[in-house]
């Protein structure tokens, strides 16, 4: 009994070295597991997204979508994005079968020949609607699509956070590396920094007005991009989050994508 | 003057929520003198479409209404109303009823549409037939794990639409629409039937399909109108048609095919399309992207192909912007192999603020053989500028 006490004494006392023993990239790839493992069993959510783009000059231009999304077990997540504004691309579609490794399944409907194309999910790095967004800030963020480093643990507007580094593992990703600093209480992303092929900073994105779901799931109500280069921001604003719609599989076909509006 | 001021009638009630609509000024300018003197030079027209659409049922029901209506100065025959659209979808978990007057389209490259059967050529709106009429039609549609079957059942034909006396972009003799000929004794009520499978499998796209029925595209016979007049008189032949269509989506590479064997037209023939797009993203370190295109076109009726694209090869650029007026230019030459024939083509379009959008499209036809099927339109070089107003 007494050899068992001093055991488990000894063990506890050794777990902060245990903890240091591990490296930076174990800690990192613990983090991002930690925001996962939070975020998993939402199933499924609609919500709509507005978006607010400025140019250097102050002129602004309005996006206005509406998008619903999907958990797969054991892929990663479906979604479906409508645009509704501007007017001429009104019921253009985008179909994403997100995968955990190799390229994701896109697929666009154009309203006015009725036509469905599958189309190179490659193309990741281009801005999304002429946004400040790029396809890959948007899609479903899994484990396995980055490689992962932890920096330091630091303060972002007086709350505690994980300083991590992440290396994108796609080759077409337009991105060397991003910087993201997640809320060590809540494991969620507050500020993620870009860097650009170059390795120069491109982009800050940052994440406002957090609300939590089904009393578990973390959503912020805006998103704002600033590119550091252009002088260009995006604010996206996300309305009306509708959790657990029990959308099945045949919610995210091609059929599907045809009906949406 | 009537149905513009119907037009403006309407204005009001289609400013109500679950309308979207369009309206869209269009000029056209001809270079060259026509072949004809009753054809104009300078073409200018009005179209506007309506787009009312309702679901209910937590959105597994949902009804679509698509009116369609162009004035043309010059063209009597391409002032036109169409029902693009009536439609009445159900969709279960794994099947979807569609009941009504609908659009579909099949296919996957970009110059020859080959496969794409279900809805008549508008050819009036656009020489590049890619615009439709609405088709009566009832589909039935299983979604599985070995892909998704589409059962179509047509009742009513609707013939092609073809320039009038006035117009540019037509045969020197006239179609004469009002008096088609069929080979069947039901004429436009003779039944179309098609049953397509499709599935998505790893980077693969297939499509395989069967149709019967009547053919969209009619032979062009020589004979004379009731007035006895010398015209050209579409013969709409009952034919089985089966296509097959597939896409490889591989990094920046899209690998495309199309393929039919038709017959009840003729000789039975086979015909093929196919080629690629390869897009490089980001060029010149801008958010611009620059697409390669490049499709060929076989059709083993050689010489005697009621269609332009018998011997030929298409090699384009796509240049997208990527920027807020999702800027777009599409050029490319398509050249006839066996006779030398060259047709160049210049799509480009961008938005204007929120809710207008600019287009401009020019088509020059250049040493065009006597053989090639477009040597009717070796003089309608043409230049298309509009301005499309959505609200």
């Amino acid at each position: 009994m007494r050899l068992l006490k001093l055991l488990l004494l000894t063990t506890l006392s050794l777990s902060p070295l245990l903890a240091a023993a591990q490296t930076a990239e174990e800690r990192g790839l613990e983090i991002a597991r930690e925001v996962d493992r939070r975020d998993t069993g939402f199933g499924d959510y609609a919500v709509e997204m507005e978006m607010l783009l400025r140019n250097r000059q102050g002129e602004e231009s309005r996006r206005y979508m509406h998008t619903r999304i999907m958990e797969v077990d054991g892929d990663g997540d479906k979604s479906m994005i409508v645009f509704d504004r501007p007017r001429d691309v009104k019921g253009t579609a985008l179909l994403t079968y997100t995968h955990k490794h190799g390229p994701d399944d896109q697929w666009l409907y154009l309203p006015a020949l009725k036509r469905v194309k599958r189309i190179a999910s490659r193309n990741k790095s281009g801005p999304f609607m002429g946004s400040e967004f790029a396809y890959e800030d948007l899609s479903s963020q899994e484990i396995e699509k980055y490689t992962y480093k932890f920096i330091r643990e630091t303060e972002l507007n007086g709350a505690p956070m994980f300083l991590i580094e992440r290396y994108p593992v796609d080759k077409y990703s337009g991105y060397t590396r991003q910087q993201v600093w997640i809320n060590k209480a809540e494991y969620r992303p507050e500020k993620i920094d870009y860097y650009d092929r170059k390795n120069a900073l491109l982009k800050t994105l940052t994440f406002r007005g957090y609300h939590q779901y089904l009393g578990r799931y973390w959503r912020a109500d805006e998103m704002f991009m600033e590119n550091h280069q252009t002088g260009k921001s995006t604010l996206l604003s996300w309305k009306h989050f509708k959790f657990r719609n029990g959308f099945t599989d045949a919610d995210f076909r091609k059929n599907a994508l045809k009906r949406m509006r | 003057m009537k149905a513009w001021l119907w037009l403006l009638g309407l204005l009001p009630l289609l400013a109500q929520a679950g309308w979207d609509n369009q309206i869209g000024l269009e000029g056209r300018w001809h270079w060259q003198s026509p072949a004809d003197p009753a054809q104009r030079d300078r073409g200018l027209s009005l179209s506007a479409q309506a787009e009312y659409s309702r679901e209910w049922d937590g959105g597994r029901q949902e009804f679509v209404f698509t009116p369609f209506v162009r004035l043309d100065r010059n063209d009597a025959r391409r002032t036109h109303f169409d029902l693009r659209e009536a439609v009445w979808i159900k969709a279960g978990d794994d099947w979807e009823i569609r009941l009504g007057v609908d659009k579909v389209y099949w296919g996957v490259t970009e110059v020859d549409h080959l496969v794409d059967i279900i809805n008549q050529t508008d050819l009036v709106e656009n020489p590049d037939g890619e615009q439709k009429l609405g088709q009566p039609l009832f589909k039935f549609s299983a979604e599985r794990d070995w892909g998704t079957l589409d059962l179509y059942l047509m009742p009513w034909f609707r013939t092609r639409t073809f320039p009038g006396r006035r117009g540019r972009l037509r045969t020197p003799l006239l179609v004469d629409v009002d008096h088609p000929r069929y080979d069947t004794d039901l004429k436009d009520h003779y039944p179309s039937l098609a049953l397509r499978w499709s599935d998505s499998i790893g980077p693969w796209d297939i499509g395989v399909a069967h149709f019967h029925g009547t053919s969209r595209e009619p032979r062009l016979l020589p004979g004379l109108d009731p007035a006895g007049r010398p015209v050209l008189v579409p013969y709409y032949d009952t034919i089985d048609q089966t296509s097959l269509d597939l896409q490889a989506t591989l990094d920046d590479w899209l690998w495309k095919l199309e393929a039919i064997h038709r017959s009840g037209q003729g000789q039975g023939y086979g015909a093929l399309t196919g080629g690629f797009e390869y897009t490089r993203v980001g060029i010149f370190d801008s958010d611009a992207d620059l697409g390669l295109l490049a499709e060929f076109m076989l059709d083993g009726r050689g010489d005697s192909a009621t269609t332009p694209f018998n011997h030929d090869i298409f090699a384009g650029l796509r240049w997208t912007a990527n920027d807020v007026a999702s800027s777009e230019i599409l050029a490319g030459v398509l050249l006839d192999w066996e006779n030398h024939s060259r047709f160049f083509n210049l799509e480009a379009s961008r938005r204007l603020g929120e809710d207008w959008k600019a287009s401009l499209q020019a088509r020059i036809w250049q040493h065009i053989d006597p053989r090639d099927l477009s040597r009717a339109f070796a003089r309608d070089d043409y230049i298309e500028a509009s301005l499309t107003r959505y609200f």
